[in-house]
């Protein structure tokens, strides 16, 4: 395909668009991302003022209430952590071309799993956060390794189509959870269990301020940290593997991979639990450090779709992504007391549609010039 | 429990499957899957029910909720047609920004009360056959009759018209149908309009007739998803995708009314007794789901018919022909 294209001819300038032969230069795809960012805020703006709004007014009130000051920043960054780890599962599902829409499931499965722990319970309330947090951590993992396994089988053994799968078990894990904080650990009748007990919260900033007087108050929690270690692991894992090599050679050529003597089959299957098991960690971060009981709502609050998102702006870079958590997190917690209460929503929406409109610009070279030729 | 007052509001149910479904089918046909049906069902429950109490006309919210979701539908053409984008992410982001807009253009919409809805009515004689006359045709929604025709007239206008060749065609190998002069991209930008169109009907079919009024995200509550799913269960096939959408909303409904008597087949009711059994009920239409993709998945393969064969590629004129 190196036939290019005319668009307009009549025109003081014409305007060619051929496809692009060389790699563009490293900076050239993040300029991209950042200018479809852009664009999408103009797009939302319009949006807002048509339906009413004041658009001016919302996004400068985004920005003051998600980095206005320390404490924001720390709330903010609160929000991002189950990002974070959702969007790492989708990236490497994404980076083997897996269409794993579930992260949402395998999320509140994650919380279900470390829940279980304490609510069954495993370990009786008084163990030490050393024996709780980890266990608990395994529990999630495992809880989300689950519900991606259940896709996985079915695509690597029926070739069920994964989208469809992973989305419907995302509405049975809801109806699973809200079943046992209903039926079984409801507190009082509410669809809630019990508190947890202080082990099995994950510590907090706040708890170091008889030392550093500067975190009082900051309720930024192990997760974080949790998360950035998990991007370094799958940024390793991806990159500096074997494996690693398997997941991208599948994904961009998988028939090359095929000749290659990699097994399609397994890695569906391996790749769709190690998803799972990212985004179940991030529900085990939110339930411990964030809801400390069982819930559905703040559980099941679309971190997983969010996920999506942000593992395509990053680029299914897993270091990216934590600095695109932070943005979409602001967003979130800023968005949530703007009217009406679906623009948070709506701007996340056009931001994805801008970034893959511009994925055209790195496959093609938009070239005017003068005059005719 | 009457089963036939069930499976008469089954059908009613199914009919926004049924026209989702189809809509989709026509639009993979083609070779572009749209997974935007969600969002795009959504817009249409929205501005359909909007519409309606704005101005006291169901047909004319049919209408709007058609054209507005047709319209959102051609952002995923553009992109994937002629920007050449991945066609799942850009379904996907279509589902994001349709639901973003209809719940921005909702808000309180949740609150408007009551609308004028769709009229129901009874077809003379067809109610007389016994069982299948109530069921099919005694006090239905005229969407649902609508359904009825629009079965047997898209397979036939797929399977036995020049169009419907044309349609084939473009999705099982553009480049031998644009070397017979048929334009491919102004094809899929049809077929995905005729799609988006659909889903808007579906959407519309929710708030105007089978359960009026506007829940935010719970109007559809995953029935776009379903609809995919049935579109791959159909094979590409129309009259299949009509078993399959009838047989989800007659489950649909079961669910609901198992819940309501205190006498289930001479037993106590457990569903009764115990609501949050219910939750377990909730799960099965989406279980069932993957159950009839698996079934179907399995069927495809042994019978080795499937999918479109330019399903999800991009049709770049000069390339070499697949």
């Amino acid at each position: 395909m190196t036939e290019s294209t005319t668009v307009k001819q009549k025109m003081p300038f014409r305007i060619r668009i051929e496809p692009r032969l060389s790699e563009p230069p490293a900076w050239y795809p993040a300029l991209v991302s950042f200018g479809a960012l852009i664009v999408a805020l103009v797009l939302g703006g319009i949006l807002i003022t048509l339906s009413g709004g004041d658009a001016l007014r919302s996004y400068q009130h985004i920005a003051k209430a998600s980095f206005g000051d320390i404490g924001v920043i720390s709330d903010t960054i609160v929000k991002a952590t189950p990002i974070i780890l959702a969007a790492l599962a989708c990236s490497v599902a994404f980076r083997m071309k897996l269409w794993n829409i579930g992260a949402e499931g395998q999320f509140i499965m994650g919380a279900f799993g470390a829940s279980a722990i304490v609510l069954i319970p495993v370990l009786p309330a008084d163990t030490s956060r050393w024996v709780f947090i980890p266990v608990m951590m395994i529990a999630g993992m495992a809880a989300g390794a689950i519900w991606g396994f259940i896709p996985g089988y079915l695509k690597a053994k029926f070739n069920v189509n994964e989208i469809i799968s992973t989305l419907m078990l995302n509405y049975v894990a809801v109806a699973w959870v809200n079943f046992w904080i209903f039926g079984v650990w409801t507190e009082g009748g509410f669809q809630m269990s019990p508190k947890f007990p202080n082990g099995a919260s994950l510590p907090r900033l706040l708890e170091l301020s008889k030392t550093f007087p500067a975190v009082r108050g900051l309720t930024t929690h192990l997760g974080l940290l949790i998360g950035i270690i998990a991007a370094i692991v799958l940024w390793f894992i991806i990159f500096r593997s074997r494996w690693g090599y398997e997941i991208r050679l599948i994904g961009d050529n998988p028939r090359a991979a095929q000749y290659a003597g990699i097994n399609i089959t397994q890695n569906t299957i391996w790749v769709m639990m190690l998803s799972g098991a990212l985004a179940g960690l991030g529900g085990m971060s939110e339930i411990a450090g964030v809801v400390h009981r069982l819930q559905t709502a703040p559980i099941a609050a679309g971190y997983g779709f969010t996920g999506i998102i942000v593992a395509w702006l990053a680029k299914l870079n897993p270091l990216a992504i934590i600095f695109v958590s932070i943005l979409f997190g602001a967003l979130i917690l800023a968005g949530r007391e703007i009217q009406p209460s679906g623009v948070p929503k709506m701007i996340q929406g056009i931001i994805l549609v801008c970034l893959i409109a511009s994925d055209f610009l790195l496959r093609y070279r938009i070239i005017i010039s003068r005059g005719e030729e | 429990m009457d089963f036939t007052i069930i499976l008469q509001a089954g059908i009613a149910s199914g009919t926004v499957l049924l026209f989702a479904t189809i809509g989709e089918l026509f639009a993979e046909r083609s070779g572009v899957m749209n997974l935007g049906v969600e969002g795009m069902m959504l817009i249409g429950a929205m501005s359909a029910f909007s519409t309606t109490i704005a101005t006291g006309n169901p047909w004319l919210g049919v209408i709007v909720a058609m054209l507005f979701a047709g319209l959102i539908s051609q952002i995923h053409a553009f992109i994937v047609i002629t920007l050449q984008a991945d066609q799942v992410v850009s379904g996907l982001s279509l589902t994001f920004l349709g639901v973003g807009i209809s719940l921005v253009l909702g808000e309180g919409l949740s609150k408007a009360g009551t609308v004028s809805l769709l009229p129901n009515f009874s077809i003379p004689l067809l109610t007389l056959i016994p069982i299948i006359g109530k069921i099919f045709f005694t006090n239905q929604s005229i969407l649902v009759y609508f359904g009825y025709l629009l079965v047997p007239l898209s397979w036939y206008y797929i399977n036995r018209t020049r169009p419907g060749l044309h349609l084939r065609a473009v999705g099982e190998y553009p480049s031998a149908t644009d070397a017979l002069g048929i334009n491919v991209f102004r094809m899929r930008y049809f077929y995905v309009f005729v799609g988006g169109m659909l889903a808007g009907l579906a959407g519309a079919t929710i708030s105007l007739a089978v359960s009026p009024g506007w829940f935010s995200e719970l109007t559809t509550g995953g029935q776009g998803w379903i609809a995919i799913g049935l579109v791959i269960f159909a094979q590409w096939d129309p009259i299949r995708a009509a078993v399959g959408a009838y047989a989800f909303g007659a489950l649909r409904r079961l669910i609901l009314d198992i819940q309501g008597p205190l006498v289930l087949f001479g037993l106590a009711n457990p569903f009764y007794y115990n609501p949050y059994l219910g939750f377990f009920l909730q799960m099965l239409p989406y279980l069932f789901t993957v159950v009839v993709l698996v079934i179907g998945s399995r069927e495809a393969m042994r019978k080795r018919i499937g999918a479109p064969a330019a399903l999800g590629n991009p049709y770049i004129r000069g390339e070499r022909g697949k």
